[in-house]
């Protein structure tokens, strides 16, 4: 009691921590007695590869099949991709994983249900992304946290695509002769890409959020996971280690979005300009 | 005309009798069922809130009664007979329940917790945002940021931070996500006030001498319900869904009180044995029940979409 200080009154206990954290001290875990951000911070490389591979998987998917889908609305492949993604916002998420493991992993045997696999070390980073298992390993999680980010992309674009299409800019490109692919690759889609980068940027967050219910049902050893056994093991350090770093971890993925939007997109820099003139 | 010109004058007067009077409900009600699908989601969350509510006489067993579970059933596939003679027609879990008692006993629980959660929070969110709009300046300005905050964060993360703080138990889970959807509610219904504090009816209203609570829930509540209420349909399925996912990680609803979400985590365990029944069936009864609720939630939305109207 005595050595974690919890004999102390609570406004003490709390200028404590205050005075701790901002030297980047959360506190030391109950449970493994070690300073609690180290634990978090071992789990961090996990948590974000994951995250990273389901954001590419999202847009790299995501993104072809939405300007599909807004470029032949009528067909029945674009009608499937909305209704396809529909599901994907409406499905509890961590059903569809479960039901990814039930079908690929115990009926049909093809990939492994959970862990981490081999890692490797490449230029410094230690990761699974470099072996074969490792990889094997993270095509179901990754596929099952990407989901939802890649219902939203294709919606997105989609949109996106069926506002920009009947503008007269895309007229006038194709009128001057311009092949198919150049005027959708050059004239369409940079428009769209604003509403798309803010989503994907957020959605980064909301990805790192929900590697905790993926983490659960993959057993991937990542900080989702050490939150909820952090949970059912009371042990408060670590909740507050992992709320800190997460909250931290938001408002700079906030702040990068912000300034992306004034490199994409020149209407908002000049904007801001005028703002501060007047 | 001819064919009214035609009528009996005793005929005439029955025709007139029965003219049909549009009042908002009937408009609303017709509207409502231009959309074949959204009649079927209707259908669907109706059925299994019946289901829900009349689960102790449709059921074929108590999935609570010890006594009358059997552990040599367990673990039965879909369609095999209990001892008891009786058909599991969605298999049984490790401890020889019926899965299909399971669901009914659970779908009561996610569905109270979510509907009562989301009413709550309509409540609370509601009335802030009400005053909120109504009031404008600092009032506002401080109201907004916190919910604008909180609405930066992930509706799962906010619920997880909480029942760590919290503990577990069912009125925790509750005032968890009254805590994650409030902020919902709050927005909605200032964009709405803020628009229309301005008309002339609320100015009536003022110049009557009316009190402020008077103007505020009688006067401006009424006219910002349309929008409320696409907010509760979608914001049910997202409480239900959310608490399934809480329950799901093992921080839930206690286990005393089986939700959905710990029944299909139950049946996790034995899926990597080869028994998918325990955890699929849950799911697709979850899946449903949120389907449906976003069905008829996209047909109201169209239906009372100022932009839309007809």
């Amino acid at each position: 009691m005595k050595a974690l200080g919890l004999d102390r009154p609570i406004w003490d206990q709390y200028i404590i921590f205050l005075t701790n954290a901002l030297q980047g001290d959360v506190g030391r875990s109950f449970v493994f007695n070690t300073p609690a951000i180290d634990l978090i911070l071992l789990r961090l490389p996990a948590t974000l590869e994951l995250a990273i591979t389901a954001l590419i998987l999202a847009n790299v998917l995501g993104i072809p099949l939405g300007l599909y889908a807004g470029l032949k609305p009528e067909s029945v492949a674009g009608r499937s991709v909305m209704a396809g993604s529909i599901l994907g916002f409406s499905l509890p998420g961590f059903w569809v994983k479960v039901s990814l493991i039930m079908l690929f992993a115990v009926e049909l045997d093809w990939l492994p249900a959970g862990g981490r696999g081999e890692t490797a070390t490449f230029l410094g980073i230690t990761s699974s992304l470099f072996t074969v298992d490792g990889l094997r390993h993270i095509i179901l999680p990754a596929t099952g946290l990407s989901l939802f980010t890649m219902a939203l992309v294709i919606r997105l674009t989609s949109a996106g695509v069926r506002e920009t299409l009947p503008m007269d800019f895309i007229k006038f490109a194709r009128a001057k002769g311009l092949r198919e692919s150049r005027v959708i690759s050059v004239h369409v889609l940079k428009n769209i890409l604003i509403p798309i980068v803010t989503v994907v940027g957020l959605e980064f967050g909301g990805l790192v959020a929900f590697t905790v219910i993926t983490e659960s049902i993959f057993s991937w050893p990542g900080m989702g996971k050490l939150l909820i056994d952090s949970i059912n093991f009371l042990d408060r350090p670590v909740i507050v280690a992992y709320i800190v770093l997460v909250a931290t971890m938001f408002i700079g993925i906030n702040l990068v979005v912000d300034l992306v939007y004034a490199v994409l997109d020149p209407r908002v820099r000049l904007s801001d300009a005028g703002g501060a003139g007047t | 005309m001819t064919i009214v010109s035609s009528l009996t004058p005793e005929q005439r007067a029955v025709a007139e009798r029965e003219v049909y009077v549009e009042t908002p409900l009937r408009r609303f009600a017709s509207d409502f069922s231009d959309s074949r699908i959204a009649l079927l989601g209707l259908a669907m969350f109706l059925a299994f809130i019946s289901l829900a509510v009349f689960a102790p006489l449709l059921a074929p067993q108590n999935p609570y009664d010890l006594s009358t579970l059997d552990l040599l059933d367990s673990r039965l596939q879909p369609g095999q007979s209990l001892s008891t003679g009786q058909i599991a027609w969605l298999g049984t879990d490790g401890l020889g329940r019926d899965m299909l008692s399971a669901i009914m006993y659970g779908l009561r629980i996610s569905l109270s917790v979510g509907v009562m959660s989301a009413l709550i929070a309509l409540v609370i969110g509601a009335s802030v945002g009400l005053v909120a709009g109504y009031a404008g300046g600092w009032l506002d300005a401080v109201i907004m940021r916190i919910v604008d905050i909180q609405l930066s964060f992930p509706a799962v993360l906010i619920g997880l931070v909480l029942i760590a703080v919290l503990g577990t138990g069912t009125e925790k889970i509750i005032i968890a996500l009254v805590a994650v959807q409030w902020s919902y509610y709050a927005r909605t219904i200032r964009s709405t006030a803020i628009v229309e504090r301005q008309k002339e009816y609320i100015e009536a209203a003022r110049c009557l001498a009316l009190g402020r609570g008077v103007v505020l829930f009688r006067h401006l509540l009424p006219n910002c319900m349309p929008s409320l209420i696409v907010v509760v349909t979608v914001q049910v399925a997202h409480s239900i869904a959310l608490e399934a996912s809480l329950s799901f990680l093992g921080v839930g609803l206690p286990v005393t009180e089986p939700s959905l979400g710990r029944l299909i985590s139950n049946g996790f365990e034995y899926m990597m044995s080869g028994s998918y029944w325990i955890s699929f069936f849950p799911g697709v009864a979850l899946l449903l029940l949120i389907l449906s609720l976003n069905l008829v939630g996209d047909q109201v939305r169209d239906v009372l979409n100022p932009r839309l109207q007809r």
